[in-house]
């Protein structure tokens, strides 16, 4: 029933957020959503101002930030630098988070079932239909799995947490990336599809000797079992705030024109693979240039005060360095 | 008497002259009357031509991509490069579902109608006619959450696995009972659909029931018919136009129906023989891809709209069709 409070949740968000004019307003990745709305809860308690943010996945926040409908767009696949000039904008990573598989098998614990990319990539293509395939089991000698057909969940909707998920498998499992590659929303070639993360998350609590693909927030609210992963490095990871800030610290931000990092995959032993940064995209010339720097203001609240309440969550605030590069791209790029 | 003589000479003095005007008074009404009504009429027609004008524009570059092609490929691959669309599917699947929801809605709501205006004794009338009216009020996306939590477990853990064991082996409905079983697949969207036209059925079906001359029916009485003779061959045929109205009102929201069925349906492009087995449906594709779609992607779910808007056009022009002939063997 999480899934049912969820969706009660998110609507009461945005009802009783959007009855005041003041409010920022954004729309984009579900991924980060969690995150955003207890920020919001928190900002206004302090501040008096509101954040509507609308969670309709990043590919429809990408839209209405170019539309100029919303004050910032929210995605977690980031825009090339080149789309970014385009459209006259900038991005930057607001936080990391991280992607579970998660699955519903009687008897399992969180943590216990052991994939890797590559078996991960079999499932989701097909070739692996039962639970006790051979290749389930040799990587899980010590797991009694059952004689069960294995029911693939995925979204149906195109979106930031499919794009971070299909760019694990491409990377990871090279007949994956032949014939779904990566991508928001791609040719799924086996499995039901779900809305949103808390589609996915609902279908895998409901449905029995499902498989599914959730972002960690999502998948522990929900107590999903979830599964853990051999990395880049052949080490066996658990989902940890520490595995996924390992995956973090690898990566390149200060080199990255535009804050183009796509964090899936990376090296060291302790590193999450599945890991993946949320950005927030906004015009450098604004319409609304009140709200566009009363949108900035929250973001730096989020950046100074929010990161106890992202690691409560299980994102990853960013690295102080980062932020400050972030701070300096406002002032140097938003005209206000 | 003599305030009436009064009166009337009043009416009298009033003249021709203000007859003329009174009578133009409501010529001009009638006339403002006739435009008015006009309008509206012709409104309807203007909406629906800008309707298949905007499908049309919008639609119009996937139709230059995949042509008459989009009709029978069945992949659908938004993320290839150039995309890879065809509407086998969906069209597939909303045909599927549309057809057992209607095997299984007209002869309950038939039933139910003839119970509830033939056989069913008064005090139980009212409530069943209520329960009705609620079936039809509820929100499709509140069927879209009963199939999910209700009827989707059951008909994966208990009626599935029953019928595979039944059919097992036997040619056809072997096939299409088999899989792996899943809360969410084209049966489950059909029960749901079949669930959600019954009230346009039955109520319609009630209200023209009731239409039957009274006379007709005790005279066939009278001759000694039972209540199935009269039902057959009084009731029916006199309502025949009005029922099938019914029917066709709820078919096209079956073909329509989105929210519900995308909830349950599964949303895979795939099609596979079971009916137990992930499909989509044109209203269910388009709903779930939309907002995350741009340049061909959404010119093809566009065109998928355009599809569902002919098909809906189609299957009425063929009811309307029937109507007209069975009147016209009627009449002979």
């Amino acid at each position: 029933m999480n899934f049912v409070r969820t969706i009660v949740a998110a609507g009461l968000v945005a009802a009783s957020t959007s009855a005041f004019a003041a409010d920022i307003t954004g729309a984009g990745a579900t991924f980060p959503f969690p995150l955003y709305s207890k920020w919001a809860d928190a900002y206004k308690k302090e501040t008096g101002n509101g954040l509507n943010y609308q969670s309709i996945g990043s590919g429809a926040g990408i839209k209405q930030i170019v539309a100029k409908t919303v004050t910032f767009g929210a995605s977690d696949m980031p825009l090339k630098p080149e789309q970014l000039e385009k459209d006259g904008m900038i991005q930057w990573p607001q936080a990391m988070g991280a992607l579970v598989p998660v699955v519903n098998l009687e008897g399992i614990k969180p943590g216990e079932l052991v994939f890797s990319g590559e078996l991960l990539g079999d499932i989701y293509l097909g070739k692996i239909k039962k639970w006790d395939d051979p290749a389930i089991a040799k990587l899980n000698p010590k797991v009694k799995l059952p004689s069960e057909a294995i029911t693939v969940v995925r979204r149906s909707d195109g979106s930031g947490t499919t794009f971070l998920w299909t760019d694990y498998l491409s990377k990871t499992n090279a007949e994956w990336k032949a014939k779904a590659g990566s991508g928001t929303a791609v040719e799924w070639p086996t499995g039901v599809g779900a809305k949103g993360n808390e589609g996915v998350a609902g279908n895998v609590s409901q449905t029995k000797n499902s498989i599914g693909y959730v972002e960690y927030a999502y998948a522990k609210q929900n107590k999903l079992t979830y599964g853990a992963v051999i990395n880049k490095a052949g080490k066996t990871v658990q989902p940890t705030i520490g595995a996924f800030q390992a995956a973090a610290a690898n990566a390149d931000w200060v080199g990255a024109k535009n804050y183009y990092v796509i964090l899936t995959d990376q090296p060291g032993e302790a590193s999450w693979p599945i890991t993946g940064a949320t950005f927030i995209l906004m015009h450098r010339e604004p319409v609304d240039k009140a709200a566009s720097a009363e949108a900035i203001k929250f973001f730096k609240w989020a950046f100074e005060k929010g990161d106890k309440m992202a690691e409560e969550l299980d994102y990853i605030p960013m690295p102080d360095s980062v932020v400050k590069q972030i701070e300096k791209t406002w002032t140097s790029e938003i005209k206000s | 008497m003599a305030e009436m003589a009064v009166e009337s000479d009043v009416m009298e003095a009033a003249g021709p002259y203000d007859r003329a005007r009174a009578l133009g008074a409501f010529k001009f009404g009638d006339i403002t009357f006739y435009w008015i009504t006009r309008a509206c009429a012709i409104s309807v027609l203007l909406i629906l031509g800008g309707i298949i004008l905007s499908l049309i524009v919008g639609a119009w570059p996937a139709i230059r991509e995949y042509g008459a092609a989009f009709l029978w490929t069945q992949r659908w691959a938004p993320s290839a490069d150039p995309p890879v669309l065809g509407a086998l599917g969906p069209i597939y699947g909303t045909l599927v579902t549309s057809v057992i929801a209607m095997m299984i809605a007209i002869p309950v709501g038939l039933g139910i109608a003839v119970f509830l205006t033939e056989i069913c004794p008064l005090w139980l009338r009212r409530p069943i006619g209520l329960a009705i009216e609620l079936l039809a009020g509820i929100p499709s996306i509140i069927y879209g959450m009963w199939g999910f939590f209700v009827l989707g477990p059951f008909l994966a853990n208990n009626f599935q696995p029953f019928m595979i064991s039944v059919f097992d082996g036997v040619p056809v409905l072997g096939t299409i009972f088999a899989g792996p079983p899943s809360y969410l697949s084209l049966f489950n969207a059909s029960l749901i659909l079949a669930i959600m036209v019954l009230p346009f059925i039955t109520a319609i079906s009630v209200d023209v029931f009731k239409t039957v001359p009274p006379v007709l029916k005790e005279a066939a009485y009278g001759v000694g018919c039972t209540t199935w003779e009269v039902v057959r061959n009084v009731v029916i045929p006199y309502t025949r136009v009005g029922v099938i109205g019914g029917i066709m009102l709820a078919l096209g929201r079956a073909l329509g129906e989105t929210m519900a069925v995308t909830f349950i349906i599964g949303n895979s492009f795939k099609i596979q023989s079971s009916l137990f087995a992930p499909g989509t449906t044109i209203s269910a594709a388009i709903a779930s891809e939309f907002a995350e779609s741009d340049g061909l992607h959404q010119s093809g779910l566009i065109l998928l709209g355009l599809l569902l808007f002919i098909l809906t056009f189609f299957v009425l022009a063929a009811a309307r069709l029937m109507l007209m002939r069975l009147e016209q063997k009627a009449g002979n």
